[in-house]
């Protein structure tokens, strides 16, 4: 077991009072709801299909359609001019069902791959629809990612057909397209009447799509979903979830984002990433909010714009936006009228309480921190409007989730005996965060690797990889990553593809990646490279390995700092020591090496 | 500082940034996002960079304007 951490003292609690609130919050009583909670109930909600089964995309659109609520935005585009572009549900349900269609008449199968390669254009949204009533996996790629991750992943996934634009398919995809064979369609949403060779003019074809008539109705256990995310070693895995996964956006929707039919909702991830699909898309559809969607990047003065402007009342949102919104000044928020703004909600990495606390002056709500992956498709453990907040911890497990700490032995692998994990029941004591298996949007596989799932679990707990601690009053807190997984803007960045696409450079021997801290991105990815004999050492080929990185990459994986050593430091049979490069590019106690490797 | 000069100052921050855009044969009307797909760290890695090299510090409300190289150019150009 490893040693406790003090609990955080220097934050205040942020005491809760929700009995002036004009909205009434979803979860009034944690205990009782955690009590009274079952999944089942929640499914009862939602119903499923007139005619039996169940369709994600059934949930979130067809179903507002045939209701009262068929004329309201189900989607708000602010686009880079800052003209609004919406979509009803009624419109969004045509708009998929043609998708559906065009796929239809292109021989995609159920269960087929279809991938993005976008940014948050209306397209996108009506891909993902259109995909999943058509019974196929939707699988979104982020638009910054370079041409290697694209490749890597569009191959793991075995895609059938990408949606993408012009530019990014001339940039990233088109010199790539004989390693796919697999890839038989290429639908560009920009293709004005003149498609690329081997492509499709997506508009066009969709303008033809005849109705598409009812729609896939799926088993809770099929595939809807495929999210790549990243490991320590090896490639990138694709975690996969399934149609069932809806029933825990609903929940989680309610309780940890308390999403009201009125409210006019934001999420600024980028469904490039998980957050961007399950909340940026799914669980503000199937509660029937109209979604505002920044097609831009991020810029202080027009997010607080989108803010003021379109009456947010729900904005989930990410600690790398929030620090650089704190570092503009809470003088900019309130030179705005946010007083719409009822509940903010963070996640990707963990918000420190400064930013915790800041949230009350600049929007007069404290900033509700969550935690969540990939692979759990969903919130797990969160602050809720009604509870009070202790600054720094990502709140307590979602009614439906049993949480709890696993210990840890010397080598950093969990105690198991006997099938049983060891559970940590003294509080504030670090161990690893595990969840118990079962709950609806759990991933039920890595895509073609059946070995590397069932290392996540372990006596019926799935385990998290992130080391965390949960204080006297079952509040958890984060205290780091058990692996090497380098965390930059709330985006897993696993250090072996790095390295892997460093060694292709000409004068690269070797390469170690980590994560360094970044007062912004939490951390940003940093490089030591090992260089092969006759090449020098020079800031110049420092450059030149970065851009060569940037390349392959794209900016958002590629490291930003790189430093020549002479050897990394590696163990016996020959790993590189991620670990002891951390402590000594932070200038921290560099521990036990005895496992070092004689020499170096 | 002139225009030329905060040229040059501008591409030798682009290159130590992004070195994987040709400077040498830029399009001064390139966007910083668009068309040299610099992100927002990147992007506030130029301005850290250009405030060292040029003294210019840009404050948080004048990012928006700052979209194209050339743009970035005039700014500083202005400003130092």
């Amino acid at each position: 077991m490893e040693a406790s951490t003090p609990a955080s003292t220097r934050w205040p609690v942020i005491a809760k009072d929700v009995t002036a609130d004009t909205v009434t919050p979803n979860l009034l009583d944690y205990d009782r709801a955690c009590a009274t909670f079952s999944w089942d109930d929640e499914r009862l909600a939602l119903g499923g299909l007139p005619e039996g089964g169940v369709n994600i995309a059934y949930e979130a659109v067809d179903r507002h359609a045939k209701s009262e609520r068929a004329g309201r935005d189900a989607l708000r585009f602010v686009r880079a001019d800052g003209s609004i572009l919406s979509r009803s549900y009624a419109a969004l349900a045509d708009d998929s069902d043609r998708f559906a269609s065009l796929l239809r008449s292109l021989g995609v199968q159920r269960g087929e791959r279809v991938f993005s390669l976008l940014g948050r254009s209306p397209a996108l949204y009506t891909a993902v629809l259109g995909t999943l009533k058509h019974g196929a996996v939707f699988c979104p790629l982020f638009s910054a990612f370079g041409p290697e991750p694209v490749r890597q992943r569009l191959e793991l996934g075995a895609a059938s057909v990408l949606v993408t634009t012009r530019t990014l398919y001339r940039r990233k995809v088109a010199a790539l397209r004989s390693e796919l064979p697999a890839l038989r369609h290429v639908l560009l949403i920009d293709a004005d009447g003149e498609p690329e060779r081997d492509t499709l003019d997506l508009e066009a074809l969709i303008a033809e799509a005849p109705p598409y008539g009812a729609i896939a109705a799926m088993q809770p256990e099929d595939m809807a979903l495929l999210h790549f995310t990243s490991g320590t070693t090896g490639r990138p895995k694709g975690a996969v979830h399934v149609h069932d996964a809806v029933t825990a956006h609903y929940a989680t929707g309610r309780f940890a984002l308390d999403l009201h039919p009125d409210d006019v909702y934001w999420c600024t991830a980028d469904p490039g990433w998980v957050t961007g699909t399950s909340y940026g898309i799914i669980a503000p559809l199937v509660h029937g909010v109209t979604t505002v969607v920044d097609e831009e990047d991020m810029d202080a003065e027009r997010w607080y714009r989108i803010l003021a402007e379109q009456k947010v009342t729900v904005w989930y949102t990410a600690p790398t936006a929030l620090r650089m919104l704190m570092k503009a000044g809470a003088a900019r928020a309130k030179a705005h009228d946010l007083s719409s703004l009822r509940f903010v909600a963070s996640v990707g990495e963990p918000l420190n309480p400064e930013v915790v606390v800041w949230g009350q002056e600049a929007f007069g709500h404290p900033i509700h921190d969550n935690w969540w992956q990939t692979e759990t498709g969903g919130i797990m453990i969160s602050n809720y409007l009604s509870m009070d907040i202790r600054p720094g911890s990502m709140g307590r497990p979602l009614p439906g989730i049993e949480a709890a700490i696993v210990a840890r032995d010397d080598t950093g692998a969990p105690v198991v005996r006997a099938g049983h994990v060891e559970l940590v029941s003294d509080p504030d004591t670090m161990g690893e965060l595990a969840l118990r298996a079962g709950w609806p949007s759990m991933f039920r596989g890595y895509l073609n690797e059946e070995e590397r799932y069932r290392k996540c679990f372990a006596g019926g707990w799935y385990l998290t990889g992130d080391l965390a601690r949960r204080d006297e009053d079952g509040y958890y807190w984060f205290v780091g990553r058990g692996d090497d997984v380098i965390k930059s803007s709330g985006h897993l960045i696993g250090p072996f593809e790095v390295e892997s696409s460093l060694m292709e450079h000409d004068a690269v021997a070797e390469a170690g990646v980590i994560g360094v801290p970044d007062s912004v991105a939490g951390e940003v990815v940093k490089a030591f490279v090992e260089l092969k004999p006759g090449f020098e050492a020079s800031d110049a080929l420092r450059l030149d390995i970065i851009g060569f990185a940037r390349k392959r990459l794209g900016a958002a994986v590629a490291p930003r700092e790189l430093e020549f050593t002479p050897a990394l430091p590696k163990t016996r049979s020959g790993k590189i020591l991620r670990r002891l490069l951390k402590a000594r590019a932070l200038g921290l106690p560099e521990g036990d090496t005895s496992t070092l490797e004689a020499g170096r | 500082m002139n225009e030329h000069e905060a040229r040059a100052a501008v591409l030798a921050a682009i290159h130590e940034v992004a070195p994987d855009v040709n400077t040498e044969r830029l399009d001064a009307n390139s966007r910083l996002r668009q068309d040299l797909e610099l992100d927002s760290l990147d992007f506030l890695r130029l301005l850290e960079n250009l405030a060292q090299s040029t003294g210019v510090s840009t404050p948080e409300e004048d990012y928006a304007d700052l979209t194209s190289v050339q743009r970035l150019i005039h700014y500083i150009a202005a400003h130092s």
